[in-house]
């Protein structure tokens, strides 16, 4: 590029000018780092070091600024330079922080400055400050899939928020679940009494608003696009479909209460007195509809007493039938029991558990059923059936009198609290040709969304089928940018916690149509401009980056190509590390911003005695872990160059063996724990990176190199004792092992 | 504090642990204008004291570190920490925050070199550690701290110890004539996001939080946990520095209870669950956890995390509310009194520790600073008349970490609500 002007700036400050020889520094960056300007600051990061960056970068044209100074994590305030490509060389934490403060340790202390502006100034060259994606979507319209209590929700509040929505509900009517309740939890003080749902007012608020539109009896038939430019076919019943475009999805599916048929030692189908929860429900409604009291389903009797089995086929440990809890069970066990209790206190009403659940202010409402005679019994139900009189015996282990065979006997209706079931549609994890082991094909859920992703159909599941998020910090972090789930499709909630939900989830996908129509990423990389671009003579249409991708981001051309949507793009660079023929890049990182770094060390020869060792370290948690290391003056290798990488997905294996035909002695990865717990925010990178690496022993072998000159090493953001150890173990075996044949070549 | 700008269409979020942070970057994020007002030195609040989070184990510094970047990369975040919310007055759309912003000392000209922490000998009970250990009274709060930046404790103040951390200064950063300054803010809408605070534990006489040194709190033990903490990660009890690999872990430690909090806190549990994982990574078989419980609220996927310590031999369950707590003073030992209700057996057992699973309240008195409806246990109501003041996390239920970002989230579209319509209105 021949208007690319560098300004390397060198800071004294913080012992910087001390400890090390800031002239030579400057040297550096200038001789061979080729920078065009090159300053020394006692203090840079005061307002007068700003502002002498900022004048050359305004009045000189100065295009890269490449700063000596502290870490990239230390005053971001300060070296805010949005128009220019900046590149931090971490002097301090990373190199006066991590070495002794002794005569003896200067020589070395000063070699490692020196590589690293070396690294600062290549990288310089090799970046710029990245421009918006042009073909970026700016539609602002979102997309409901579900017209219960949390699509409803997630449409109202998107809507006051001055947004346009369209809300498609399967069935003839919009209210889900809620609306086949009689009576709803208390949400707010007093804690004491059954609600009522409030449906009819919310459906009436949805249809009265003028920015949504409501398709009942329709489904979403295909969904392909980016945020900010999603088409979505919408299929009625009657088989008219017609395309919109959104910007963004909320998929709000809810749930399905688990088979309570799967349950016939409850004794559920054998007799109709034996109902779940939303049978109750139904029998109340039928009942308040009729204005009668709720009677014995088989024979019309009067109910005198009812027994509630908490945890009916949940919480089973066996896997036979739901491993969870969902949560709101033992609080609408309550209130069914209130239905009776409120009609007529003398009807025997029992609930049987082993845990009871009413967290928060549930606490108050558990107290409400104690005082209305709700009688709690700590047992667990081991059987149902039938006597003679259409009324059941309960078999139950009393775990208070440590009675095995205990029986409740003469109970003339017992409801069963099943847990509730995901819609989340197709599991994408399962293969669409996957077979059982009966070898008979695996029946898959009918799709919710009908992506056109090249990954599937639907959105990735966590777990029992749940489409939460992974991350504790994170929880609408999605794998689908722009789609976010919300309600007991994500979790198992209550109407409170799905209304709270579906808000938090309109609220993500209004701020992804704002971002994708500036071409701004979502979270973790938030607000970064740039994006993946790709030679398309060199790709070899391998498939790696479209399977890797953590997001779903790439598809496939007509061509077999892969098709970027960069509006799915997370920046992670997985597709950059995945690309065997290197022909992936983004402006402001690229196998070339890194690998000239790796080619810019320094590398003493053979003889020299001071190897030289390549730490890739993940930039969320093992970079911060080492800058705090430094910190603590925890002291590390003086042979260790590090260069911070978005995700260890993105490290390609070029970058290894460049390193190690030029001459480094050994090459480490610092990345996020994998596995089920896994910590990395891109899903994958770690793990991808361990399984790239694990290949690596082949070239090793061929280069006649042995298979401890590359180590991966899971690390966390807290590991600031461990890591400095970590470094110096792998600096002691390099010594061990010896020096690298391929020095001076 | 001239270069703060704000407008009937700033969102104010009072609070900046996990849920105000979070607050704050959803919302600017969004295209929002928003002050994000701290009590203390630096952001990240009591989640940034817990070792590890459940049910995954991991480390709360990491969601910490992405949040933090988010924050230093938007501009239309402005943070101000030592900022104490006086008064807020006003309606939806048109608010008047007044805080006190309290003197660090210290001005932003600091670099974070750590030179006037090396200068002063005077030390401070370290708040991080809850009292746990001490620190110079230059200090850095913790290694993450958010603004990177030195405080001077007020107690330095007039001494010359402050003198000596100023002259060792070599940029000009520190300014001991600092004194509070009182600002006041527009706001169109206010995220109130204070979190909570354990409940005072000495109120809960039986278990003699405040007469035996080997009763401790739950946050005290995760400090004691920590490879950062005090002890370094090693579980040494608080009378005689031994290791402590019989602890008693005491459930609904003032929570569920008419004479302390009414409420469920709904974290002990998990909390206590948690904890015996990290009494196993310490003393592997050795180790020795019992859990005193009345339920135990693993709700939804938590459920796995229960089923797994269950399945940990080391880890014993006790259904019963223990009814008093005895000190052997020869060995510091402490005596749990009580019935087990599982089979009605009278139990007195004998621990190294005990660690009582301390409830939730809410740090901060709402409504001596704003009109605001809170319910019996003084959480902000999210459905009550409050305006355009949303309570954001554990100011508004007791919530575990997941649920209050979720909580934080769903407040920001509340606010956006408001301030899109003031835009509007406004042309």
């Amino acid at each position: 590029m021949a208007d690319m002007k560098i300004g390397a700036y060198v800071c004294q400050g913080c012992g910087l000018g001390e400890r090390l020889d800031t002239k030579a520094l400057a040297q550096v960056a200038q001789k061979e780092g080729k920078a065009h300007i090159v300053r020394e600051h006692e203090f840079l990061c005061n307002a007068q070091g700003v502002a002498m960056i900022q004048k050359d970068i305004d009045e000189e044209g100065v295009n890269r600024v490449v700063i000596g100074a502290c870490s990239r994590r230390a005053k971001a305030e300060a070296f805010h330079f949005p128009t220019v490509a900046v590149s931090r060389v971490n002097l301090r934490e990373q190199v006066i922080w991590s070495q002794p403060a002794t005569d003896e340790a200067r020589e070395l202390t000063q070699e490692m400055a020196e590589d690293y502006m070396r690294m600062g100034c290549a990288e310089a060259k090799k970046v710029v400050a990245p421009t918006p994606n042009a073909a970026v979507g700016t539609n602002k319209r979102i997309l409901v899939v579900g017209g219960g209590v949390t699509g409803m929700t997630a449409a109202l509040e998107a809507a006051r928020a001055g947004y346009d929505v369209l809300l498609v509900e399967k069935t003839a009517a919009l209210g889900g679940v809620m609306a086949k309740l009689f009576k709803r939890v208390p949400f707010r003080e007093p804690y004491s009494d059954p609600q009522p749902t409030g449906v009819e007012d919310l459906v009436a608020a949805v249809t009265n608003e003028p920015r949504i539109t409501v398709f009942l009896h329709a489904t979403t038939t295909r969904t392909s696009g980016a945020p900010g430019q999603f088409s979505v076919d919408i299929t009625t019943e009657s088989g008219q479909t017609q395309t919109e475009n959104v910007g963004a999805i909320v998929m709000a599916s809810g749930f399905t209460p688990y088979d309570a048929s799967r349950l016939p030692e409850l004794g559920y189908g054998k007799s109709p007195n034996v109902v779940d929860q939303s049978g109750l429900e139904a029998l109340a409604l039928a009942a308040a509809a009729k204005g009668e009291p709720m009677r014995r389903p088989s024979d019309g009797r009067e109910i005198k007493s009812v027994v509630f089995v908490q945890c009916a086929g949940q919480r089973d440990a066996s896997g036979t039938h739901l491993r969870y809890c969902s949560g709101h069970c033992c609080n609408t066990s309550m209130k069914q029991a209130m239905y009776f209790k409120d009609q007529n206190p003398d009807i025997d009403t029992v609930v049987l558990f082993t845990d009871l659940r009413t967290p928060g202010n549930g606490e108050d409402f558990y107290r409400s059923a104690q005082k209305k005679g709700v009688t709690f019994t700590k047992g667990k139900v081991s059987g149902v059936e039938a006597a003679g009189d259409g009324s059941a015996v309960v078999k139950f282990h009393d775990l208070i009198l440590d009675e095995p065979a205990a029986t409740m006997a003469g109970v003339d209706l017992v409801v069963l609290a099943t847990g509730q079931v995901p819609n989340s549609g197709v599991n994408i994890d399962i293969p669409a040709d996957a077979t059982d082991v009966d070898d008979k094909p695996v029946e898959h859920a009918v799709s919710v969304l009908n992506l056109t992703y090249r990954q599937g159909p639907d959105v990735p599941q966590l777990k029992y089928g749940f489409t939460d998020s992974h991350f504790i910090c994170f929880p609408y972090e999605t794998r689908r940018t722009g789609i976010y789930t919300a309600g007991p499709v994500r979790r198992p909630m209550d109407i409170a916690q799905a209304m709270d939900d579906a808000t938090g989830a309109a609220l993500k996908a209004i701020q992804e149509v704002e971002n994708a129509a500036l071409g701004r990423a979502a979270h973790p990389r938030s607000g970064d401009l740039s994006f993946p671009t790709f030679r398309r003579e060199g790709c070899t249409q391998c498939k790696r980056c479209t399977v890797e991708c953590p997001f779903g981001a790439i598809d496939e051309d007509e061509q077999r190509y892969p098709q970027f949507n960069e509006g799915r793009c997370r920046r992670c660079g997985t597709c950059m590390g995945a690309c065997p023929v290197r022909v992936i890049s983004f402006e402001n990182y690229s196998i070339d911003s890194v690998g000239s770094q790796i080619k810019a060390v320094d590398v003493p020869d053979e003889f020299s005695e001071k190897p030289r060792i390549l730490l890739l370290a993940c930039e969320n948690d093992a970079y911060p872990a080492l800058d705090m290391a430094g910190v603590n003056r925890r002291v590390s290798s003086a042979f260790v160059r590090t260069i911070p990488v978005r995700c260890l997905g993105s490290v390609n294996t070029i970058w290894i063996t460049d390193a190690l035909n030029s001459g480094y002695d050994g090459v480490m990865l610092m990345g996020c724990k994998h596995g089920d717990e896994y910590q990395c925010h891109f899903v994958k990178g770690s793990e991808l990176a361990a399984y790239r690496m694990s290949k690596i022993d082949d070239t090793l072998k061929n280069l006649n190199l042995e298979a401890d000159r590359v180590r991966n090493l899971e690390v966390a953001i807290t590991d600031m004792e461990r890591v400095p150890q970590l470094i110096n173990d792998y600096a002691a075996k390099i010594q061990e092992i010896g020096m690298s044949p391929f020095k001076g070549f | 504090m001239a270069d703060v700008v704000a407008t009937n269409e700033t969102i104010v979020v009072i609070g900046g642990g996990i849920s105000g942070m979070t607050a704050a970057v959803e919302a600017a994020e969004t295209g929002k204008d928003v002050i994000l007002l701290e009590r203390a030195p630096s952001l990240g609040g009591r989640v940034s004291q817990l070792y590890k989070y459940f049910p995954k184990l991991c480390h709360p510094t990491c969601g910490m570190e992405i949040n933090l970047r988010r924050l230093r990369g938007n501009r239309r975040i402005k943070v101000l920490t030592l900022a104490e919310v006086q008064k807020v007055t006003g309606e939806a759309g048109n608010y008047q925050v007044t805080a006190t912003l309290h003197p660090r000392f210290v001005n932003e000209n600091c670099t974070a070199c750590g030179a006037c922490a090396e200068a002063v000998t005077a030390e401070i009970d370290n708040p991080f550690d809850y009292g746990l250990s001490r620190m110079k009274a230059a200090y850095l709060p913790f290694t993450m701290a958010h603004p990177q930046r030195y405080v001077i404790d007020p107690s330095l103040i007039g001494t010359e110890e402050a003198q000596k951390a100023k002259d060792a200064c070599r940029y000009d950063a520190i300014d001991l004539d600092m004194k509070p300054e009182t600002v006041t803010f527009s706001a169109g809408a206010i995220i109130w996001a204070t979190g909570w605070r354990p409940y005072d534990a000495a109120k809960i006489q039986p278990y003699g939080y405040d007469r035996y040194a080997n009763v401790i709190t739950s946050v005290e033990f995760e400090r004691l946990a920590d490879t950062r903490g005090p002890t370094g990660g090693r579980i040494l009890r608080p009378s005689d520095g031994k290791e402590a690999k019989n602890v008693a872990f005491i459930q609904c430690a003032g929570s569920r209870d008419r004479n302390h909090l009414t409420h469920c806190s709904r974290i002990c549990c998990m909390a206590s669950l948690k904890q015996t994982t990290y009494m196993r990574e310490r003393f592997g078989d050795d180790a020795q956890s019992s859990i005193y419980y009345i339920d135990i609220r693993a709700i939804d996927r938590f459920e796995d995390f229960y089923q797994k310590v269950q399945a940990d031999s080391t880890v014993k369950f006790i259904k019963s509310k223990v009814a008093n707590i005895t000190e052997d003073e020869a060995t510091g030992d402490v005596i749990l009194h009580g019935v087990d209700t599982e089979g009605y057996h009278r139990y007195d057992n004998r621990h190294d520790l005990c660690v009582l699973a301390v409830g939730m309240e809410p740090s901060v008195d709402v409504r001596r600073i704003a009109d605001v409806a809170v319910d019996a246990s003084g959480f902000i109501e999210v459905n009550g008349p409050n305006g355009a003041i949303f309570g954001a996390g554990c100011a508004a239920n007791a919530l575990d970490v997941n649920r209050s970002v979720q909580s934080a989230t769903a407040s920001v579209l509340r606010a956006v609500q408001v301030v899109n319509r003031v835009a509007k209105a406004e042309g």
